[in-house]
């Protein structure tokens, strides 16, 4: 077999926006002094004239970005997630989200596979936020292949999107030829009938792996990739749980308010059903290598494995 | 319009300020009447707008970052006929297009929502980014508080203005020296202010906000300045045209009773009756 590729999605989100920028004459690209890291510096150098760099300010950015997208024209606007989400939060909520206006927030470095940076810059708190903001979609994706066609559709889509990318190169599973992706729309990737496994970004590769490992137990498990954490595909959450009857969440967030706790509004309201949310417990996290810190703190696919052996 | 006739619409700006006011029971009517005649002169003289067509492509922007005046701002838009003068005693009422704050999305002629202080005038620099790296030819006007000066943001928009020299952008001040707490430098003082936005890379002018001649002279020469953005900063009297209500920080953020309101007309009517028979 041969090796399989890995690309971080930050990496995907440079590339995008550069053939977004061929494309669309009306995108410009906003960054707060990390060009580099969060890869807008790809476009950047495509598009000179239609980059800005407003330097260590973020929130100045965010309502930069609101002022501009009155015009328009259609800002992504990027810097790590902590500072987008995070600084930038009210910014994002009175400027951005109140009057629904069309900006694109691009955030990278999300999660704990920042790595060595530590807890500062580890933001798993991002999705509860964005999540609060009435008409705010949110898309974390989980690889390469669907970070690009996210930045597509987010494009494309009017109103404000929050996508989320990550540093660490991850695998790329999805097949460019055959990949649909649409707003809203979660991905069935492996049917099963006793367990539903509810993922997102990075550790939608770990779930594969803890299915194929419970399978080797007997265990019949679904995956399903959830891209868009909202709107959520409540529909299918909720087909699926009613199969399985019992629902596992993963994701590189606190499992306060992300993937998991959206999860959990819809099952219990709609079709209770036993939940296990996999991510951050409540705590920070800190240095080290990024594979070892999604190792450590059990989101590879052996933890993932090992906590829902734990949990069935 | 004359001067005369500036005089008289900003009257009936006051009036419909404190008719709004009284009618919402809340707002803000001391710093809406410090600028009611700025708001005046940038609806009725200065900006490139059409009241029957609120969102032409080419109009100027007007961003009100210090959103909380928005009485006043509304007081310029109905009296220059973007909607009826009788929506203003709807003012923070349930239903009411008229938000306690500015909401773009549900008034016509708001080219921004605000409210939140140091925001706006980021908004209005992104506009007059957008206007420069496309081609625009609109110019882009904010209105700051001298309180709001203390919010950080506002500084950092001042640096990315001049950085990208957006002399497409024109900052206002309205100096009327009140803020909720007291006198700004008693809470945290900005002052000398020319001097900060100087040292941020901007063309200043000072000017009394209440002259109409002055008025108009800095905003022509504002169009006039070449390679920088410009801030006008205009000495106010916060609760400008109801004595009562002047000079005084407890009108920053209080309405007039029945009585207190019946004053205040009182004094706007005998004013405008006095510029008549001019």
């Amino acid at each position: 077999m041969s090796e399989v590729k890995k690309i971080a999605t930050r990496e995907s989100y440079g590339n995008a926006l550069k053939a977004l920028g061929e494309e669309n004459p009306n995108v410009l690209v906003l960054d707060a002094d990390l060009a580099g890291a969060t890869k807008t510096g790809v476009f950047k150098k495509a598009f000179p004239e239609r980059f800005f760099d407003c330097g260590i300010a973020e929130c100045n950015m965010m309502s930069i970005a609101a002022g501009v997208a009155t015009t328009g024209k259609i800002p992504f606007c990027s810097s790590f997630a902590m500072f987008a989400a995070g600084r930038a939060f009210e910014q994002v909520r009175n400027a951005v989200g109140y009057p629904h206006l069309n900006v694109k927030i691009g955030a990278t470095h999300a999660g704990i596979s920042v790595g060595e940076d530590g807890a500062t810059h580890q933001c798993n708190e991002d999705i509860a936020l964005m999540r609060t903001i009435p008409g705010m979609v949110i898309i974390n994706p989980a690889d390469d292949v669907e970070a690009r066609a996210a930045v597509k559709a987010a494009a494309e889509y009017v109103g404000p999107v929050y996508l989320r990318f990550g540093r660490m190169a991850v695998p790329v599973f999805n097949d460019e030829e055959t990949y649909k992706f649409e707003i809203g729309k979660g991905i069935v990737l492996r049917e099963g009938k006793d367990v539903t496994i509810v993922a997102t970004g990075l550790c939608v590769n770990s779930a594969m792996e803890a299915a194929e490992k419970l399978a080797a137990d007997g265990i019949s498990a679904e995956v399903i990739n959830i891209h868009t954490i909202k709107p959520l595909d409540e529909e299918l959450v909720l087909a699926s749980a009613k199969k399985t009857g019992k629902v596992v969440t993963v994701e590189e967030h606190s499992v306060i308010g992300g993937l998991g706790s959206a999860v959990c509004d819809v099952l219990s309201e709609k079709h209770p059903t036993p939940v296990k949310k996999l991510g951050i417990n409540d705590t920070y996290c800190e240095s080290g290598p990024a594979a070892k810190l999604v190792e450590k703190y059990r989101l590879d696919g052996t933890g993932v494995y090992e906590q829902i052996k734990e949990f069935l | 319009m004359t001067k005369l006739e500036l005089q008289k619409t900003a009257n009936e700006v006051r009036k419909s300020i404190v008719t709004a006011v009284h009618s919402a029971k809340s707002g803000h009517p001391g710093g809406s009447l410090s600028a009611a005649d700025v708001f005046t002169y940038l609806y009725f003289e200065e900006l490139n707008i059409d009241p029957k067509d609120p969102k032409k492509a080419d109009r100027d922007r007007f961003v009100l970052s210090k959103g909380h005046t928005a009485p006043g701002l509304y007081a310029a838009l109905a009296e220059r006929g973007f909607f009826p003068k009788e929506d203003m005693t709807t003012l923070r009422h349930i239903g009411s297009h008229l938000q306690g704050h500015p909401c773009m999305q549900h008034t016509p002629g708001l080219d921004m929502s605000s409210g939140s202080l140091g925001q706006g005038i980021s908004a209005a620099v992104g506009m007059a980014l957008s206007a420069k790296t496309f081609g625009d030819s609109y110019r882009v006007y904010t209105l700051l508080g001298d309180g709001e000066l203390q919010e950080g943001q506002v500084w950092e928009a001042a640096m990315f203005a001049s950085a990208k020299k957006l002399d497409n952008l024109c900052v206002i001040v309205d100096n009327n020296n009140l803020q909720i707490d007291g006198t700004i430098e008693e809470v945290n003082s900005p002052y000398p202010i020319p001097e900060k936005f100087e040292a941020f890379g901007f063309h200043t002018i000072s000017i009394d906000g209440h002259d109409f001649d002055q008025l108009k002279s800095a905003f022509d020469e504002a169009k006039t300045i070449k390679g920088q953005p410009v801030v006008i900063i205009m000495k106010t009297i916060k609760g400008k045209g109801v004595s009562f209500m002047e000079n005084n920080a407890s009108w920053h953020g209080s309405a007039p009773n029945d009585e207190q309101y019946a004053a205040a007309m009182a004094e706007l009517e005998k004013a405008g009756e006095a510029l008549c028979q001019k």
